[in-house]
Order: structure tokens, then C-alpha cells, then sequence
């Protein structure tokens, strides 16, 4: 092989498949996230520019009548209540996921490294691997009937939908911050320890500051996903299209709007449109937590 | 014969065509046919829009805005009727219009102001999709706007809720009845199936299946089997449903009712 044949041209040969290979990927990719964007951007800016809805409106209404007849006034597609029961449940899921997520990060890298490793994790994975369907099954079948035995309220509440949400992000938040963790320098650790740090100080004061910008990579995440799920919230929170006033109260969200009434609209008519713009709002979220990584990764120049 | 048909649309229907659909599978193994859930408008969407070759519906495709009715063409399969049904530790068999309009609107909150128990009144209601919601709006509470609800995609589902939550309300298909909740008279009327066929008790509804123009091939044959004597005297009676030809009265999409 040396003899026979140039270097120049056993390496053209054996590279070129490759780099049409990962090339194709690639233009794949491009192309359907641009023609996803592009689509849903068009279909969704059609309630404000065909049907002339004010983007005000939309967002900052809570009377949502798509349907209601032009003699009672015709119809009204705000969506306020949707936003504020996806963001109260994403929040409320982050708030209470990601204290636990550290904890169990740091008993994963730091406190028990080999127990940690051999059976907390395994178990965390398996969370991730659940289908979200399960998720919402249980919580109907267990979480809303004790709510409404030992709580009150009539257990379909924004309660069990953050409940549910929460365990589904952790592996999300753990799995980022470990990774973090292991990879912070060994230096750090043992300069904090030899000043006389005893592990909770160097854990405390040291090391999850150094890991800062992955403890907020995966709180993002974690909020990402909990902001774009649908289903086995819309199984566990009642969907009441009314604002909720306590957290034992009903709510429904963008998603679970969303496909409660997707395949009941006509293409084309102003119900379907903003469906189609609420599809988009979420886009831009998602858009928009992305955007806070970038930034929060170029800043959080402590590690490496 | 061969061929594949998608049937999408009305779960009050669903037992039926699943039924209806399992046997038709047994007797000509060649063909597939599908039945999915999803509600009355997506029944009436989907075929509309061809993405189904039956969409069964509670509802007439003229009472449904942006579906061109024209187009398609209504097969009514069965008639089937509506209750309201309450949670079984409601004492009450018997509630007026007036006390269930007052409901459902949100006026009356708790069951001790028409007659039952000290308790909170949870409503359950199924999405605008649904064209049992669609029928009992309009022959059980004259058109009035529901308050929000609980809001559940399947009557199934919402089945479940009721005989779960106490002091829930909601309203089901007599088809979904299987005694683990309390369907409730309107006006001292029994939702019998005496009292529908004479049009005593008002709210039922046709089941159509509709197809876009004619029905041709494996889908004319499935439809021809829905009207066969096979299916119209045994499963439709079986399952809880009404044959047509057993109805005494007949009701346009105006809701006139008039005497056979």
C-alpha cells in the first residue's frame, strides 16, 4: 500500500466520502431548522398581518372566544392565561428541581464519587428515558388523587403539573452540573483544602462557584424543557382556560392549548392562526433561553 | 378487496367504529381500517382537508364554520344520546334546565342550592372540538357559554374525572355509561332510549360519517357494512346507540323536530 499508491491520493480518496457525509448532515440540519422556523413564522404572524389581531392584544388579553359569533361581538384570541400557566409551572418546576439537581451533582462528583456513579446516575439516566406519557399517566393515577385527598382543591392544579416537571428536568440539571464538576481542575479542590477549607467549605465556596456557568447551563435547560412540555402536563393540570388564583387552582398552558385544539381548526381560519402564533411564541422562548447559554457560557469564563 | 381507510373524528362514536371496524377486519383481511379520537371538528377537518377518508361527527358539517359542507357527503350510521352525568355520590337523579344551564354557566357553584349535598360543584367540560359538548350545549342548556372547566380531550378520560372528583359534573354519550357514574333526568325525563326515539328527552345526536364527495372502494364497503344488519342490530344496540330506523322523529340541522 505505501508503494503503490501517492499519499496525496489515498488521502483524497478516503476522505472525500466522509466529507460529504458530514456535510450532507450538516446542510440537513440547516435546512430543517431554517424551513421549520421559516413556517412557523409565517403561519403564526398570519393572525397579525391577515387577521389583522394586534400583537398587544394577543399577548397582554385574557379573553380567549376564537370562536364567538360576529353578532356577540366576534371573535377574541388573547392568550395570556396560556403564557402565565406555562411560565408559572416551568418556574415553579425549576425553582424546586434545581436546589435538589446541586445537591445530588455534588454527591455524585464530590461527597460519594464511586456510589454516586454506580447507582445514583444509572437512576437519574433512567428518569431521563421515561416517555413523558408515563410521566403523565402516574400523575393522574397517583399525584392528582392524593392532592385532592391530603391537599384539597380537586387535584388537577398547577401543583401536579410543576410536581410532574420537576422530576422530568432534573436528569437535565444533574447531568449538566456533574459533567461540570468533574471537569473542574484538581487544583482547585486541593489549593482550597490545603488553606485549611474543610469539603463542605471547598464544595461551598469554591468549587459550585467554579462551576457556575454549567449550574446555569443546566438550569436553562431544565427551564427549556419544562416550557415546551406539553403532554404530561396538559394530563395533570385540568386545563382551565381561567386565571388561576391559587396554586391548587386548575391552569392550562401554550402546549397544552395547543394541541387540545389543533386538529379541531380549519386551516386557514383565525382560530388556526393563533394556534399557529402561540407555536411561535414558544419558538422565541426557546430562542430566547438559548440565547441567555450563549451568553452565559462566553461569560462564565471561570472554567477553563 | 384491499385498500387502506383512516375513519378520524367524534369519540362519542369511537366504541362503535372500533367495533364496527375490528369485525369488518375479520371478514376482509386485506383491508386496514384505522379509527381515531380527536373530537367531531377534527372529524370534520380532517376528511375537509383529505388527511382522513371518514370523519365521523356529532355534529352537521353545516354547523361547523370554515368546512365547506358542500363537499362532503353526511352518512348517518346511528343516533346516540347525551346526559348529563354527575359523580355517584351526588344525590340527584333529577335536575331542571334552568338548574343545569345555572351550572354550567357557573351561577350555582354548590350542589346544596339544587337540592344535593354541601359540596363544591366541579365542572368538567370536553374542548370545542367535541361534538357532544356542541349537542348538549345547544339541546341541554340553549346555547348558553359554559363557564371554564375542567377541559379534557376524551370522553373517556373524562369519565375517569367524574367518577373520581367528588362533586363533579359533566356530560357523556350514553354510550360511555357503565354505571361507575350517575347520568341525571332533565326535567323528570329519563335519557332512555323510549325517550329519545320519541323525542321526549332532547338531547341526542345523529352520528354521521362523512365522506368527501362519494365514497369509493374499501371505504364504500366499510360504510355499507355500518348500515348492514349485522352492525345496525347488533353492535349499535350492544354499545348503547340508537339504529335510525328505530328513531320515531326525525330533526333537521336546524333542530326542528318533526314526526316521521
Amino acid at each position: 500500500m505505501k508503494n503503490n499508491v501517492a499519499p496525496g491520493t489515498f488521502r483524497l480518496n478516503s476522505e472525500l466520502p466522509g466529507r460529504f457525509l458530514t456535510m450532507g448532515a450538516a446542510i440537513l440540519a440547516i435546512i430543517s431548522v431554517v424551513t421549520i422556523v421559516s413556517f412557523i413564522t409565517v403561519k403564526g404572524m398570519s393572525t397579525f398581518i391577515i387577521n389583522g389581531v394586534s400583537v398587544k392584544e394577543f399577548l397582554f388579553s385574557t379573553k380567549w372566544w376564537p370562536d364567538r359569533l360576529p353578532e356577540d361581538g366576534g371573535p377574541q384570541v388573547g392568550v395570556l392565561v396560556f403564557i402565565f400557566g406555562s411560565i408559572v409551572i416551568a418556574m415553579l418546576a425549576v425553582l424546586l428541581s434545581a436546589p435538589i439537581s446541586i445537591i445530588c451533582a455534588v454527591f455524585m462528583a464530590e461527597i460519594a464519587p464511586f456510589g454516586g456513579q454506580r447507582f445514583l446516575q444509572p437512576s437519574i439516566e433512567l428518569l431521563a428515558g421515561i416517555p413523558s406519557v408515563v410521566y403523565g399517566y402516574i400523575g393522574l393515577s397517583l399525584l392528582v388523587p392524593f392532592i385532592r385527598n391530603n391537599i384539597g382543591g380537586m387535584g388537577f392544579s398547577i401543583l401536579a403539573g410543576f410536581l410532574v416537571l420537576s422530576i422530568m428536568i432534573m436528569p437535565t440539571i444533574v447531568s449538566v452540573l456533574t459533567d461540570t464538576l468533574k471537569s473542574l481542575p484538581r487544583e482547585y479542590k486541593e489549593a482550597a483544602l490545603a488553606l485549611g477549607s474543610t469539603r463542605w467549605q471547598s464544595i461551598y465556596h469554591v468549587l459550585i462557584p467554579a462551576a457556575r456557568s454549567g449550574l446555569i447551563t443546566g438550569i436553562v435547560l431544565g427551564l427549556a424543557r419544562a416550557f415546551g412540555e406539553a403532554l404530561a402536563v396538559q394530563m395533570v393540570i385540568g386545563n382551565m382556560r381561567k386565571m388561576p388564583t391559587s396554586i391548587m387552582d386548575p391552569v392550562i398552558t401554550l402546549t397544552s392549548a395547543i394541541t387540545m385544539d389543533m386538529g379541531n381548526t380549519p386551516m386557514g381560519s383565525l382560530w388556526n392562526n393563533a394556534l399557529w402564533s402561540m407555536g411561535l411564541f414558544t419558538l422565541m422562548m426557546s430562542c430566547f433561553f438559548i440565547l441567555v447559554l450563549r451568553f452565559v457560557v462566553r461569560k462564565g469564563g471561570v472554567v477553563r | 378487496m384491499s385498500g387502506n381507510v383512516t375513519a378520524v373524528g367524534s369519540t362519542a362514536m369511537q366504541p362503535l367504529a372500533e367495533q364496527a371496524a375490528t369485525q369488518f377486519m375479520a371478514k376482509n383481511p386485506n383491508v386496514k381500517v384505522v379509527v381515531q379520537g380527536g373530537g367531531s371538528g377534527t372529524g370534520l377537518t380532517q376528511v375537509s382537508q383529505g388527511a382522513a377518508d371518514i370523519g365521523n361527527s356529532d355534529i352537521f358539517a353545516e354547523e361547523k364554520s370554515g368546512i365547506d359542507a358542500a363537499q362532503l357527503t353526511d352518512h348517518q350510521i346511528c343516533v346516540v344520546g347525551m346526559a348529563a352525568v354527575v359523580n355517584p355520590d351526588i344525590k340527584i337523579d333529577n335536575l331542571t334546565k334552568k338548574q343545569l344551564v345555572d351550572i354550567f354557566t357557573g351561577k350555582t357553584t354548590n350542589w346544596k342550592d339544587v337540592g344535593g349535598p354541601d359540596q363544591k360543584i366541579v365542572l368538567v367540560n370536553r374542548p370545542k372540538a367535541s361534538g357532544t359538548r356542541a349537542t348538549f350545549k345547544k339541546y341541554a342548556l340553549d346555547n348558553a357559554e359554559e363557564a371554564a372547566g375542567i377541559e379534557e380531550d376524551s370522553s373517556g378520560t373524562v369519565r375517569k374525572i367524574i367518577k373520581e372528583t367528588p362533586g363533579a359534573i359533566g356530560y357523556l354519550a350514553l354510550s360511555y355509561l357503565d354505571g361507575s357514574v350517575k347520568a341525571v333526568s332533565l326535567d323528570g325525563v329519563a335519557p332512555t332510549k323510549e325517550n329519545i326515539v320519541t323525542g321526549k328527552f332532547p338531547v341526542w345526536a345523529y352520528m354521521h360519517s362523512y365522506t368527501k364527495g362519494k365514497p369509493t372502494g374499501a371505504t364504500e364497503a366499510f360504510l355499507n357494512y355500518m348500515m348492514s344488519d349485522e352492525v345496525q342490530k347488533n353492535i349499535v344496540p350492544q354499545l348503547g346507540y340508537i339504529p335510525g330506523t328505530e328513531m320515531k322523529i326525525v330533526r333537521g340541522m336546524d333542530g326542528i323536530v318533526k314526526n316521521k
